[in-house]
């Protein structure tokens, strides 16, 4: 990948906040360490800048005055290291609960406010909502995040590269391929090492198998929370599916560390390449079928057409990621571009569809499980011999990567301190871009279309409040 | 003939009308009855879960029990939407500070008589998160357990192995 760093005083910085501002540049990331912050992004021809602006006093300019997407990543930082944005139009905490809390107001007549969370009524992650609607229509959704803030960035500070890893693949654990895989290619970029051609082709492997697990739990979700309950029970079949192979393949259903930087944990299972084959063969049989009955459902479609449109401008402007950008006609995939071995020697199509709603995220699911299909057949009838892992050099260095989780893209920077230890790392989840848009697509549609515009989403609370 | 017939249809038939059911025998098949429908029908657990700070890993194995594989609510569990309705508290991660209060306040709407679940590693002593200041670790720390699932995440099969024996001690 492209990119470069330099250390920049404060003009510099308030420049990029510039760049973002009109549009030349999106923003990647905004994280802090102690007594500096730090600037990621990405311009067109997927070139990736990283800005470090020493903060005298913990002082900085605030881009968010100029950048709205780069709000939240501020207030974080501000909770996290203690480096004040000044002049940024929102100081309340974020990660850092405790304190009350003054949720924005809503002025108007008839209103009422709903708190929802941060327990939810079903299997979900911990977060809170607050509607305040006008009869059915919701009017602001306010959403407060954090509640499962880890610290990872602390733990991550001085950790050794296997542990560290292992941290990597817990900070969403639906992603944890990505993350590990995000995580692991940075570490080798900041350590310059070369992982071998069979390791690269199994963790593509994996990080498809992925992809395809969560689409079909998330195309059964959504279906499920339109109360069309026979998709997501035929759906959780196809998810089950997936999972089964991957841990007769693989050892793990969901693939836990099976990256590791350096490569790949283990190989194969001798039987795996066959395993994997039956299962597609079973999954271009069944997917179809239930495609054709998504598509042919009206009842269905009623609920999902027109439901929670987020404007390509908005989409644009907070360079979302994965189906949620593709949906509103932003093309960005990392595997596409700035891209990353196999996938710059494989062939697949990055869908894009312009209405923005709740189909077209489906609908973007339904042909990236197809893409999956796809590589994961080009991946086992090219799949090289050789070694599965590489030592790491213990040297000192940057290292940045962005990898596309089923979600979007994951971006992982990391500093090492030449002792096979993390200095300092950063893991942005794409729902820090995601988890705004949502308060915007679910504006004047009904309360009770909220679970349908939120699993289409399905945005990480893990992965975001770290 | 024809006088016989018509005789016996005006006379109507000479069969006893039935008697009452013996009631030493109803109860005993009754009490046979109640025994199969109890073995098969009479042990339900309702079970909110809470996540304390998992990565969702948990969860999604969690969620795999409801797919038609692993048919939950065959055994009698079921997933319920409001602690006021469990029987039990499936809480998973290594309870973050931030979620601390939740925690306690969903345990605190659970009515008696109510069991505690721990799920995954985190859940059971911080896993990889142990360390770290954002949070407090074990759930027993926080809440009385009365049965830990380990695994990182646990397959649905253990996390079912697990709840089925609650079932049995609990019935």
């Amino acid at each position: 990948m492209n990119w470069s760093s330099r250390t920049v005083d404060a003009n510099a910085w308030i420049a990029a906040g510039e760049r973002l501002r009109t549009g030349q540049v999106s923003l990647v990331s905004l994280w802090g360490e102690p007594g500096v912050a730090h600037l990621s992004l990405i311009d067109e021809s997927c070139k990736v800048e990283v800005l470090h602006l020493p903060c005298a006093d913990n002082r900085l300019p605030s881009i968010a005055r100029l950048h709205a997407p780069a709000i939240r990543l501020e207030r974080a930082m501000r909770d996290l290291f203690g480096l004040q944005a000044e002049g940024s139009p929102d100081t309340r905490p974020w990660l850092r609960h405790g304190a009350d809390y003054a949720f924005l107001p809503a002025d108007g007549e008839s209103l009422h406010q709903i708190p929802v969370g941060p327990v939810h009524a079903g299997i979900i992650e911990p977060g809170h909502f607050r509607f305040t609607a006008n009869g059915e229509t919701v009017v602001r959704l306010e959403e407060r995040l954090g509640y499962v803030h880890k610290g990872i960035d602390a733990l991550m500070a001085g950790a050794p590269f296997e542990r560290a890893a292992r941290l990597a693949g817990r900070v969403s654990g639906d992603s944890t391929v990505a993350y590990a895989l995000s995580f692991s290619r940075a570490l080798e970029n900041a350590t310059d090492t070369q992982v071998p051609q069979r390791a690269v082709w199994l963790r593509a492997l994996m990080a498809e198998l992925e992809r395809l697990a969560n689409h079909f739990g998330d195309i059964g979700a959504v279906c499920n929370d339109a109360a069309f309950a026979i998709m997501h029970a035929s759906f959780g079949m196809l998810r089950e599916q997936v999972l089964r192979a991957a841990d007769a393949c693989f050892g793990h259903r969901l693939m836990m560390d099976c990256v590791i930087p350096g490569g790949v944990r283990s190989d194969l299972s001798p039987d795996g390449a066959l395993r994997l084959k039956s299962l597609l063969v079973a999954l271009r049989k069944e997917f179809p079928r239930l495609v054709g009955v998504y598509d042919n459902t009206a009842s269905l479609k009623d609920r999902t057409v027109g439901t929670g449109t987020l404007s390509e401008e908005l989409a644009r402007r907070f360079a979302a990621g994965g189906y949620v950008g593709r949906a509103s006609g932003r093309p960005f995939d990392a595997r596409r571009s700035p891209g990353y071995p196999p996938y710059d020697g494989l062939r697949f199509e990055v869908p894009v569809v312009h209405a923005g709603d709740v189909n077209a995220r489906v609908w973007i699911r339904i042909q990236e499980v197809e893409q999956s299909l796809a590589l994961l057949d080009q991946l086992l009838a090219e799949l090289p011999g050789g070694a599965l892992a590489t030592a790491l050099d213990t040297r000192s260095g940057e290292g940045l990567a962005l990898v596309e989780g089923f979600r979007g893209d994951i971006f992982a920077w990391v500093r090492t301190r030449g002792d096979g230890r993390v200095e300092r790392c950063h893991l942005r989840d794409p729902s820090w871009f995601q988890w705004p848009l949502l308060e915007a697509a679910i504006e004047g549609n009904i309360v009770a279309d909220f679970p349908l515009c939120n699993k289409s989403f399905n945005c990480s609370y893990s992965g975001h409040d770290l | 003939m024809r006088r016989i017939l018509l005789k016996n249809v005006l006379q109507g038939p000479f069969t006893d009308a039935a008697p009452e059911p013996d009631p030493a025998a109803l109860a005993e098949l009754a009490a046979q009855l109640d025994r199969t429908a109890r073995q098969r029908l009479g042990r339900t657990l309702s079970i909110r879960e809470v996540d304390a700070g998992s990565c969702n890993g948990c969860e999604l194995e969690i969620h795999a029990l409801n797919n038609v594989v692993y048919d939950l609510e065959r055994f009698g569990l079921r997933f319920v939407a409001s602690p006021r309705h469990a029987d039990v508290l499936l809480v998973t991660g290594p309870v973050t500070q931030n979620m601390r209060m939740a925690l306690e306040r969903t345990y605190a709407a659970t009515p008696d008589p109510k069991w505690v679940v721990a799920v995954g590693d985190c859940a059971r002593n911080g896993g990889v998160f142990a360390e770290s200041s954002a949070c407090i670790g074990a759930v027993s720390a926080v809440l009385p357990v009365d049965l830990h699932i380990p695994g990182c995440p646990p397959s649905p099969t253990a996390l079912l192995r697990g709840l089925l024996a609650l079932l049995e001690t609990v019935k």
